[in-house]
């Protein structure tokens, strides 16, 4: 047959980036975006589940931020200048569901294409490497996150509590919190041996979600739990994305950043290597 | 590539923890060649298959697949062979075209190209008509037809086939061998693992009997078949209630027996003198045969417990 020509050269199979040197060779095949095609493509039967994950941070932001900011009133920020409880809580919101929206695609989801539908062991019959597998639902799922956040963001807009143009930073900020989240949440599902595992992921993402400065600033802990709470992944996803949005701007959110970079790698790098001889066996 | 091994391995190995699955293997597969592995249930050959498909790691010995070490070159001896494995795994989210579309896409080939191989693998798996059917909603025999259609989309040169008919109906089969024939023909190398010794015969040049790991035995159909057995053989059926022979009662009969769960087979170069003999000792089974051995027979011989005399 006459296919062979219009097939794209095979790229390099050996990563050469110092990073992935603890990668086992020829588990890339640069072709993650074809599951990223593929997500897209079975995403199209399920557009209600889709369309229902927009609405979640928003009903929050309706009934806690315009309800109960009412009675609240005013909380000192992030510079300690006062702000409305909605303006204080909408970043909070918008970390919270990079988060959820991550974790879901990467722990759930992953966890029944891995043991059930058999869908990677498919896909590594084909060139395509651990590597592959791990980038592109990683992809897929900072994609469905950034349009997320991309529509929270517009909603925050619409409400006039994006103060400062800082906010523009919001979303890759977003994406770099579901990026993180997305990444542990694989690694954490390769070790997941049964669907009462997951009980465990709900038991660390519900009280990070209610506690993790979502709602209510640091100060009101007293310091042991602060130091607590200072430890947990989406106390600095949080902070990082309120200085954004409200423009309290300092060097320390390169700290936060930094926190969730390395979260990022490490799961990643755990991801790849679990991915690897969970399936190649 | 002419003259070259497509497959070929020596002490090939996999081991699960403390079993091995596969105890040292040589293979040794010609290109254009079709291959067979018979053997029973949890003999290795599903594991010997999926080592050759580069998606288990060997546990020892050597193993070079188009002339490549899987161990090194896995995707890219992976973009060149097609592989249906045991147990379907397609993907449940997408439509029967979108199955081809999409795993095409692996391979790197481009859209319109993907586009136009989808119709004909549809053609060729007679599922025009359910192109746009979830897979879900696909029968048994309809789902391991993708999934054969779905292995070729790449026009591999080596294509795994780890019992491909189980679960298709007669005619489905009957399409499936011509298929498989025709890409012999043309040039296509393939490694096939069944239970159906029919199938066997009909479509391997050359197999190798599996059991307990290791192979027992090598050959063509028609080798197998003299080396291992007689030219003819006797069936003998028993009532399941009705007392039945002992095998001291063909003793001296014929040149072998073996007793199945509702048979004896009594192997001889003539099957009616044996029947006669049969007869005239005072044996009356409830139903009696005389047929030319088969391969089926051969792999009874390795892997039963054949009582020889
Ligand atoms: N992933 C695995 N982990 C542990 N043991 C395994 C695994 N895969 C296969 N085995 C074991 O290896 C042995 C050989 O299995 P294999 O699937 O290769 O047999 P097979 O010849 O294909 O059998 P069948 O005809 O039933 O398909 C069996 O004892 C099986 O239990
Ligand atoms: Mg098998």
């Amino acid at each position: 047959m006459s296919g062979h020509s219009e097939r794209t050269p095979e790229p390099s199979l050996v990563p050469s980036a110092p990073l992935l040197r603890v990668i086992p060779v020829g588990s890339y095949a640069g072709r993650a975006r074809t599951l990223v095609l593929r997500s897209a493509l079975a995403y199209r039967r399920a557009w209600l589940a889709f369309v229902s994950g927009f609405f979640e941070p928003v009903f929050y932001l309706l009934a806690m931020g315009q309800g109960l900011g009412s009675l609240v009133g005013q909380l000192p920020g992030p510079d300690g200048a006062p702000l409305g409880y909605a303006a204080f809580i909408a970043p909070g919101l918008l970390a919270a569901s990079a988060m959820n929206g991550a974790v879901f695609d990467s722990t759930y989801n992953v966890f029944f294409k891995l043991k059930y539908s058999k869908l990677y062991d498919a896909m590594l019959a084909t060139p395509l490497g651990p590597v592959d597998i791990a980038l592109g639902e990683i992809g897929w799922a900072l994609l469905r996150g950034g349009l997320y956040s991309a529509g929270f963001l517009a909603v925050m807009g619409a409400f006039g509590l994006l103060t400062s143009p800082w906010a523009v930073l919001a979303l890759p900020a977003a994406l770099l919190v579901a990026l993180a989240f997305g990444a542990v949440g694989m690694a954490a599902t390769s070790f997941m041996r049964s669907w009462q595992d997951f009980d465990l992921i709900q038991l660390a993402i519900m009280p990070m979600f209610l506690f993790a400065t979502t709602f209510f600033p640091l100060e009101v802990y007293p310091r042991p739990v602060q130091l607590l709470v200072e430890c947990l992944p989406l106390f600095h996803a949080v902070e990082l994305m309120r200085g954004l949005t409200t423009g309290a701007v300092s060097a320390g959110l390169w700290a936060h950043v930094a926190y969730l970079v390395v979260m990022a790698v490490l799961g990643g790098v755990v991801a790849i290597r679990r991915l690897g001889t969970l399936l190649l066996r | 590539m002419t003259g070259a091994a497509m497959v070929r391995a020596t002490g090939l190995t996999k081991r699960f923890g403390g079993l091995e699955a596969v105890r040292g293997i040589e293979l040794d597969v010609a290109p254009g060649e079709v291959f067979g592995f018979l053997g029973p249930n949890g003999a290795g050959k599903s594991s010997a298959m999926r080592m050759i498909a580069c998606v288990s790691p060997r546990s020892s010995g050597s193993l070079r697949v188009l002339g490549l070490d899987p161990d090194v070159d896995g995707p890219a001896i992976r973009a060149r062979i097609g592989v249906v494995p045991q147990q379907d795994n397609l993907d449940a989210e997408l439509s029967v075209r979108q199955n081809l579309e999409v795993y095409g896409r692996y391979f790197g080939l481009s859209r319109a190209r993907v586009r136009r191989r989808a119709a004909e693998l549809l053609e060729f798996a007679q599922l025009t008509d359910r192109a746009e059917s979830p897979v879900e909603q696909l029968s048994g025999g309809m789902k391991r037809r993708l999934t054969i259609a779905r292995s070729l989309v790449n026009d591999p040169e080596l294509l795994l086939l780890d019992e491909p008919t189980t679960g298709l109906d007669p005619q489905a089969r009957h399409l499936l061998w011509d298929r498989l024939y025709r890409l012999k023909q043309r040039g296509v190398t393939q490694l096939i693992t069944t239970h159906y010794m029919d199938e066997a015969e009909q479509l391997c040049d050359r197999l190798v009997v599996m059991d307990g790991g290791v192979i027992s035995a090598e050959g063509s159909p028609g080798e197998l078949i003299a080396r291992y057995c007689t030219r003819e053989v006797v069936e003998l059926r028993f009532a399941p209630d009705a007392s039945r022979p002992g095998a001291e009662a063909f003793a001296g009969v014929a040149e072998r027996v073996e007793e199945l769960p509702d048979r004896w087979l009594l192997y001889a170069a003539d099957g009616e003198a044996v029947l006669g003999a049969v007869h005239r000792s005072g044996v009356r089974p409830r139903a009696s045969l005389v047929r030319r051995a088969t391969l089926e027979d051969v792999f009874l011989r390795l892997t039963g417990r054949s009582l020889a005399d």
